[in-house]
């Protein structure tokens, strides 16, 4: 984690993408190691959005592996979409600032975001969909000042509905981010 | 191939075509070359005899999926006997020319493998290669997980790849080779695996922060995928190795479910322009995406582009799922079925999708692209709700 948090704190500061920046105070790196070198972007190819605000993951391997998973700490903050959409509505930011509270709080700890689809969409083109959703939630954390490197990302596509029913008001309740609190292995 | 029940059909194909049917009677062109004419094809009626049980059964599924329909023997192109008293023996002849195409005894194995067999020498004689010997992989859900599975192409002795017992999903053929990638959740994270199927080998292809999803490989080894490493779910492929990794689209969309052109240059796949969803390709050195347009349908996805190189078969969704195909460079789509997920035979006439029932469940099923006959393949034990196929090539 403290080598996580390092690497994000340096590599963060080295890419144009990441716009936002650091709030000083509650995150300390420690144990500073050289930050591995940023790869070359590959070609690049805006297809509609050239300004891009994408928010790159720094670490090459999944950020929180053997962490502590706690499903409920954050069961009321779920925040539910429209269909076909990956935009988070003004009336569910609170939800998100409620999960950066938390971790402001709580430097020490970490957040996965769970995105999630209802079934009418094409499997693999829901998996992209919730990745697109957890990412949404991961760029308000970090504009709310959170270290992106402390928000992994994880699409369940439909693969893990809520509601298993088929149905306008089960797909309400499946078209989500669910968030995962993260706490270091002890 | 001389015969005048051949003549005919290209006789009767190429005024469907409109196209100069003359010429190509006349130099009896091989029929495997003329276009093929989506969803407006009748099919070739041949009758079969002498066989029964599960001889006569593997018979008709392999051939009505491939554009055959029975009919009585006064009115059949094609005469389909034998028997299969223990072994199978198979005549196929031609009423009109009184030719023998086929003639064989076959044995060993199983009487289900002997009439595969004998289904593709038929296929192969009369029109191109048949595909009653190949295998599909696919994605079958055991509750709330689910596994990888591969069976004959008639969803016939099925076997588990995978026992993650957590989410798998996405399978698809190494070119050439039995061996799959596929996406597992086994690490707690959508990965993507290289599993040879022939050692029982796996390993990790691709393990990097978010989404690691989608795989392609072409026949010269290389390997398209969705990743979300750069922040937004993005085209990028690499080396059969994993080495040489290089993004190929850099949006804010979703993009989804890269495919491979025959010769490795392009990779198409499903994104986003403004509000619609579209179908895209990229070459696989890199440069502007451009767009496959594909008039008439909406929301396009799951791209499959056919191994001879001219079709892209795809998903549209406009309230259900429609099973579509489109020339490779875009244009007047043909909708044939209700359906989702399209993956080509190696022949490029047959596609196996997802058809989903009453309740939602899903069940693989073959669809024989000119004539629009499908016929779903065996119910997988233990599954009952199957998807995302792959067929071999």
């Amino acid at each position: 984690m403290a080598l996580g948090i390092a690497l994000s704190f340096i590599s963060a500061g080295c890419q144009p993408q990441n716009m936002h920046k650091i709030p000083p105070g509650y995150q300390t790196p420690i144990d500073v190691n050289p930050a591995p070198p940023i790869p070359p972007p590959g070609p690049q190819m805006p297809i509609t959005d050239v300004n891009s605000t994408n928010v790159p993951f720094s670490s090459e391997f999944p950020g929180h592996t053997n962490w502590n998973e706690n499903a409920d700490q954050f069961k009321a903050d779920t925040i539910r979409f429209a269909f076909d959409s990956s935009a988070i509505r003004s009336s569910d930011k609170s939800k998100a600032a409620a999960v950066a509270d938390y971790l402001k709080q709580n430097p020490e700890a970490a957040v996965r975001v769970e995105g999630n689809c209802d079934e009418r969409g094409t499997e693999e083109y829901n998996r992209s969909l919730g990745e697109r959703r957890a990412l949404a939630a991961r760029e308000e954390l970090v504009r709310l000042g959170i270290l992106s490197d402390r928000v992994d990302t994880l699409s369940y596509g439909e693969d893990k509905p809520a509601d298993t029913s088929h149905g306008e008001s089960a797909w309400k309740q499946n078209r989500r981010d669910d968030f995962i609190l993260l706490t270091p292995p002890k | 191939m001389k015969n005048n029940s051949l003549v005919k059909r290209i006789l009767f194909s190429g005024a469907l075509l409109g196209i100069g049917f003359c010429a190509m009677a006349q130099n009896e062109v091989n029929v495997t070359k003329r276009t093929m004419n989506p969803g407006a094809e009748p099919p070739t009626w041949v009758s079969l005899s002498g066989f029964t049980g599960e001889a006569e059964s593997v018979l008709r599924f392999d051939l009505y999926v491939q554009g055959f329909n029975f009919t009585n023997a006064e009115a059949a192109q094609y005469l389909i006997s034998g028997s299969n008293n223990g072994n199978l023996q198979g005549r196929v002849s031609d009423p009109h020319s009184k030719a023998t195409l086929v003639s064989k005894a076959y044995s060993g194995a199983s009487l289900r493998r002997q009439a595969h067999l004998f289904a593709d020498e038929f296929v192969t004689a009369i029109a191109r290669k048949g595909v009653a010997q190949t295998k599909i992989a696919f994605k079958g859900d055991t509750g709330a997980n689910s596994e990888i599975y591969v069976a004959d192409f008639d969803g016939n002795n099925p076997q588990a790849v995978t026992a993650d017992h957590t989410i798998v999903a996405a399978p698809t053929w190494a070119s050439g080779r039995l061996a799959l990638y596929y996406t597992s959740y086994k690490l707690g994270n959508p990965d993507i695996f290289f599993h040879d199927l022939l050692s029982g080998q796996r390993h990790v292809f691709a393990r990097y922060s978010g989404l690691n999803t989608s795989p392609a490989a072409t026949a010269n080894g290389r390997v398209a995928m969705i990743l979300s490493k750069g922040g937004s779910p993005d085209v990028w492929e690499c080396n059969s190795d994993g080495g040489g990794l290089q993004r190929l689209t850099a949006t804010r969309e979703d993009e989804s479910s890269p495919c491979w052109s025959a010769d490795g240059e392009w990779i198409c796949y499903a994104t986003k322009m403004g509000e619609r969803r579209v179908l895209c390709k990229v070459s696989a050195s890199g440069g502007a995406a451009q767009r496959i347009p594909t008039s008439g349908v909406l929301n396009p996805t799951e791209p499959d582009w056919s191994p001879d190189g001219k079709w892209i078969a795809f998903t549209a969704q406009m309230g259900g799922f429609e099973i579509c195909v489109v020339p490779a460079g875009g244009g007047a789509v043909t909708e044939l079925v209700a359906g989702e997920d399209p993956s080509w035979s190696p022949n490029s006439r047959t596609l196996v999708y997802t058809r989903r029932e009453g309740g939602g469940r899903r069940v693989l099923s073959l669809l024989d692209v000119p004539t629009k006959q499908y016929k779903d393949v065996s119910r997988i034990a233990g599954s009952g709700n199957d998807s995302q196929p792959s067929w071999a090539k």
